[in-house]
């Protein structure tokens, strides 16, 4: 609708003086032109970059020698890669389940016409307003083995609690997934309770008038509408798991050892600390294949819906 | 949706809606414990600490570990406090929201109102930028800030948050403008109203809503970034966060926890308070710039 009438609106102009283009005509494209260009350079070209970076034996600086896939299987046989690669996972998927759940449940019960119904949705969401390097730090601190929660819990009784998980390379993950899951919940909840407040009231009415009790609607009438928040939420939520970089750096640093790393710090180290650019250009090619599976698919069928509409 | 809470109330709903407080509280708990934590632990001094548990309460209110995170405790090599990296996120932070935010406008108003061919083309090219992980742009933009002879420095760090905050602010204004009927542009463009003009006198000033939730989106987004603050600062322009992350993770001798902490709410008291005093156009943004991209 905007859209026919601002063309209709051009058009207009470009009738009146067909012949000549003057000054401004240009003008739009010339306030454009800084963003246009560093879009194309800075995104696009940066990109073509590092993916030919990925394919020569740089090291400590680049090199233009093409070595084909070479650091890509380099990359594959480095077991601090594959660690990375299966804490992401790990912590992927269990970021996602937790903040989904948490987040569905906390907006299902603030929509029951709760009294400070404000305050409380401010409290769940603060986190998110902070830096993860704070959380890290924060947590770093809440899951210390010797003075944390595990002294916490020994001081109120129970003698024999233990929690060392910061300290444990096969637990390590799970402080990472804690810590995040207490940042970014939050923030799934406000997503869902938007919907909730969307969701249209006749059709529950009907529901209720059909003699659905309250769970049953929310199952079947409710949920299943909120369908576009879910799929949006699960976009966002793997896409912050993909670029997690500063909470393993403030929470674990990668370890013990480098038991927690995720592949933005493992490219961030190869890169930057240990003069494998070439390896670590791999590495960040990777990661955006893994980003571009999730959203290449989502912007599809976004965009097919608004051509629907 | 409050027609599904509006039941009649049996002695069941009761039990069940005293509940659902409990739940709702109980969570609410565990999500202000972390920083009650923090607050309590920065107040108490290194004794304390270790003889008390997180939860105990400090003995007296001591702010002497907030003075040193403030201005003596040591981030690397230095041992000068937060308080210059504080001030250098500020002079990261002012230039770059207000480039950007600037830059935004015009873009949002261009592609929703001076459409040119390949502009909605263009548009669509610039959302990818909201989404690539940066990893696969830092290695290429540090060897441009090399060339530039700005690497390392302040200036570095603000083309940076420009360059990559730019297609979230042109997404935030260009959603919002599309609502502007088209007819008012055209009226004014009839008038012989011009390109400037029109942004000046009819846009800008229904502009405030979107600008407010910008200005706080790309604040809380630069304050809080740390992957270009570690990879594009010198010693001496380093961000809060990066002086942050250095501070916990140097140990000269014992390790001051009550320090770590007092340093860790420094750096996290200026978005704090933009969400406690703006939280409304927070909450707008971040369901904007997710739901919308």
């Amino acid at each position: 609708m905007n859209k026919n009438a601002a063309n209709a609106g051009s058009g207009a102009t470009q009738a009146g003086r067909p012949a000549r283009l003057s000054l401004a005509d240009w003008i739009p494209k010339i306030v454009m032109a800084p963003t246009v260009v560093a879009a194309v350079v800075c995104i696009y070209g940066y990109m073509i970059w590092t993916a030919v970076l990925s394919f020569t034996n740089s090291r400590m600086l680049p090199s233009y020698k093409f070595v084909g896939l070479e650091q890509y299987e380099r990359l594959f046989m480095n077991d601090r890669w594959i660690v990375a690669l299966t804490n992401l996972g790990v912590f992927g998927g269990l970021f996602i389940l937790i903040c989904l759940f948490l987040g569905v449940m906390l907006a299902i019960f603030l929509d029951q016409k709760i009294r400070a119904e404000g305050a409380i949705r401010t409290i769940y969401l603060y986190p998110m307003a902070i830096s993860f390097i704070v959380t890290g730090t924060a947590w770093k601190w809440l899951l210390n083995p010797t003075n944390g929660i595990e002294k916490m819990m020994i001081e109120l009784g129970f003698e024999d609690f233990r929690f060392n998980w910061l300290s444990d390379p096969d637990m390590v993950v799970y402080c990472l997934v804690i810590a995040a899951v207490w940042q970014a919940s939050g923030f799934v909840m406000a997503l869902f309770l938007a919907g909730l407040r969307g969701v249209d009231g006749e059709m529950i009415k009907a529901a209720q008038l059909d003699g659905a009790g309250i769970i049953t609607t929310y199952r079947r009438i409710i949920l299943p509408s909120l369908k576009p928040v879910f799929f949006s939420a699960l976009v966002i939520l793997s896409h912050i798991a993909i670029k997690s970089f500063d909470l393993v750096a403030a929470l674990t640093n990668g370890g013990p050892g480098y038991s927690s790393d995720l592949p933005a710090n493992f490219m961030y180290a190869h890169a930057f600390t240990r003069s494998q650019i070439g390896l670590g250009a791999a590495s960040a090619m990777v990661m955006l294949g893994c980003v571009l599976a999730i959203l290449i698919p989502y912007l599809y069928s976004e965009l097919r819906g608004e051509r629907h509409e | 949706m409050s027609n599904v809470a509006k039941r009649q109330t049996s002695g069941l709903d009761k039990v069940l809606r005293v509940a659902l407080y409990v739940c709702l509280l109980a969570m609410a708990t565990v999500y202000l414990a972390p920083f009650i934590v923090m607050l309590l632990t920065s107040l108490k001094d290194v004794e304390e600490i270790r003889s008390g548990t997180l939860l105990s309460l400090p003995g007296s209110i001591d702010f002497s570990a907030w003075s040193k995170a403030w201005s003596g405790a040591c981030t690397g090599s230095q041992c000068e406090g937060m308080a210059p990296y504080f001030m250098n996120s500020f002079k990261i932070v002012i230039p770059a929201v207000a480039i950007s935010t600037l830059l935004g406008a015009i873009n949002g108003y261009v592609i929703s109102h001076w459409k040119f061919r390949g502009s909605d083309f263009f548009f669509a090219a610039l959302l990818v930028g909201c989404f690539i992980p940066f990893q696969v742009i830092l290695l290429p933009m540090a060897r441009t800030l090399g060339w530039l002879g700005i690497a390392n420095t302040t200036t570095g760090l603000v083309l940076v948050h420009v360059v990559y905050g730019v297609a979230f602010t042109t997404l935030f204004f260009r959603n919002f403008y599309q609502s502007i009927p088209g007819e008012l542009i055209k009226a004014a463009r009839l008038d012989g109203a011009g390109f400037f003009t029109i942004f000046y006198r009819i846009i800008l000033p229904v502009s405030t809503p979107i600008i407010v939730v910008t200005v706080i989106w790309q604040f809380t987004q630069i304050w809080n970034d740390f992957l270009f603050g570690v990879a594009f600062s010198g010693f001496d322009t380093q961000p809060v966060t990066v002086a942050l992350n250095n501070l916990v993770n140097t140990s000269f001798g014992g390790k001051e926890y009550n320090v770590d902490m007092a340093a860790a709410i420094i750096a996290a008291l200026p978005t704090l308070l933009v969400y406690v005093l703006a939280g409304k156009y927070f909450v707008r943004g971040l369901t904007a710039g997710a739901v919308k991209g």
